[in-house]
C-alpha cells in the first residue's frame, strides 16, 4: 500500500516546487506554468489517495473532482494567458510592476 | 538575495507539514465509497465516475460548466489580439488535419457513448473535440461569418442550458433540483452529456482563438 503514499508525497512535492517557482520567478509565463504544476500536484494527491483501500474499487468521487478540475485549470490558464498578452500590449513587459524595487 | 533567505526553509516546512497531513489520513475510508456502491443502481449508469459527475454530484458539474462559460466570456471581453499573425500550414499539417479531424470526432462520440459503463464521458470527449478545433484553427480554418454569431453562442451555452433546463424540469416534476427518476436516468444523463461535450469542445477551441470570431475581421 506504500506506493500510494509515494505518489501522494510526489504530488505534495510538485505542489511545493510549483509554489517555489511562483514566488521566485517574475516572468508571468513562468508564474502561469508554476500554477499549472501546483494544480497537477493537487490532482496527483487526490488520485493517489482515492485508491487507499485494499480490496474495493478506488473511490470515484476524487476522480470526478479531478476531471472537472483539469478542465477548469485549462480554462483558467487560457484566461491568464490572454491577460498576460494584454499586459504585454499595455506595458511592453511580461512582468507585473514592482514598486518596492524602483 | 536577502529577501529569499527564508524562502527555502519555509517551503521545506510546508512540504513536511503537507506530507505529514497526507500520511496521517486514517487508512480505511468509511462511508462514501460504500454509500456509492450501494446506490449504483439508482444512478442509471454503471461507470461510477460518470454516476458521480452527472448524477450524485450534478451540482459540481453544473457549476463547472458555468466556470467554463465565464472564462470564455472573460477572454472575449478582453477584446481581440489584432496582430495575431498566422503562418500558412505546411502541406503535411494541412493534409494530416483533414484525415485526423474526422477520426477525432468519431473517437469523441465513442468516448461519450462508452462513458456510461467504462472510463470515458463528456469531459474526455469534449477535450478531444476541442483538440480537433485547435488543430483546425492552427491550419488556418476560421468559422464563416454566417455561423460565428448566434449559432456559435447557442453551441457554447448548450451544455449549461441543457443542464439547467433538465434540472428545472425535474424540479417541477419530481420536486427536487437535478433528481433524476431512476427509469429515465440513463437517457437524461446521455442527453446532458452530449450537450456538455459539444459545449466543452467549442469553448476550448474558442478560447484558443482568443478573440471573438468575426470581430478580428472588422
Amino acid at each position: 500500500m506504500s506506493y500510494v503514499y509515494l505518489y501522494a508525497l510526489l504530488g505534495v512535492g510538485l505542489f511545493v516546487l510549483g509554489l517555489n517557482a511562483l514566488i521566485v520567478h517574475a516572468h508571468l509565463m513562468r508564474k502561469i506554468l508554476a500554477v499549472n504544476v501546483m494544480s497537477t500536484g493537487v490532482f496527483l494527491v487526490l488520485v493517489a489517495l482515492s485508491s487507499r483501500n485494499e480490496g474495493i474499487l478506488p473511490d470515484p468521487v476524487p476522480h470526478a473532482m479531478v476531471i472537472t478540475g483539469i478542465v477548469v485549470s485549462v480554462s483558467a490558464t487560457a484566461l491568464a494567458l490572454i491577460l498576460m498578452l494584454k499586459l504585454n500590449r499595455a506595458t511592453g513587459k511580461n512582468e507585473l510592476p514592482d514598486r518596492s524595487r524602483d | 538575495m536577502d529577501r529569499n533567505r527564508w524562502l527555502l526553509p519555509l517551503l521545506l516546512m510546508l512540504f513536511v507539514g503537507l506530507g505529514y497531513a497526507v500520511l496521517s489520513i486514517p487508512e480505511p475510508v468509511e462511508g462514501l465509497p460504500k454509500m456509492l456502491v450501494d446506490n449504483m443502481e439508482l444512478g442509471g449508469v454503471s461507470n461510477p465516475v460518470t454516476a458521480v459527475l452527472l448524477n450524485f454530484r450534478g451540482y459540481d458539474t453544473l457549476l463547472e460548466m458555468g466556470v467554463l462559460l465565464v472564462a470564455l466570456l472573460g477572454v472575449w471581453s478582453l477584446g481581440g489580439m489584432p496582430d495575431y499573425h498566422e503562418s500558412s500550414p505546411g502541406l503535411v499539417l494541412d493534409i494530416m488535419s483533414r484525415q485526423l479531424v474526422p477520426v477525432l470526432i468519431i473517437v469523441a462520440g465513442y468516448l461519450l457513448w462508452v462513458g456510461a459503463d467504462a472510463p470515458g464521458g463528456a469531459f474526455q470527449a469534449g477535450a478531444l473535440l476541442g483538440a480537433a478545433g485547435v488543430l483546425l484553427l492552427l491550419c488556418g480554418w476560421r468559422i464563416g461569418n454566417k455561423c460565428s454569431g448566434l449559432p456559435l453562442r447557442i453551441l457554447i451555452v448548450l451544455g449549461l442550458g441543457m443542464f439547467v433546463m433538465a434540472g428545472t424540469g425535474l424540479l417541477l416534476i419530481e420536486g427536487e433540483f437535478l433528481q433524476y427518476p431512476p427509469p429515465v436516468a440513463s437517457e437524461l444523463i446521455l442527453i446532458i452529456e452530449a450537450a456538455a461535450t459539444l459545449s466543452i469542445g467549442t469553448t476550448l477551441a474558442a478560447m484558443f482563438l482568443g478573440s471573438r470570431p468575426g470581430e478580428a475581421d472588422k
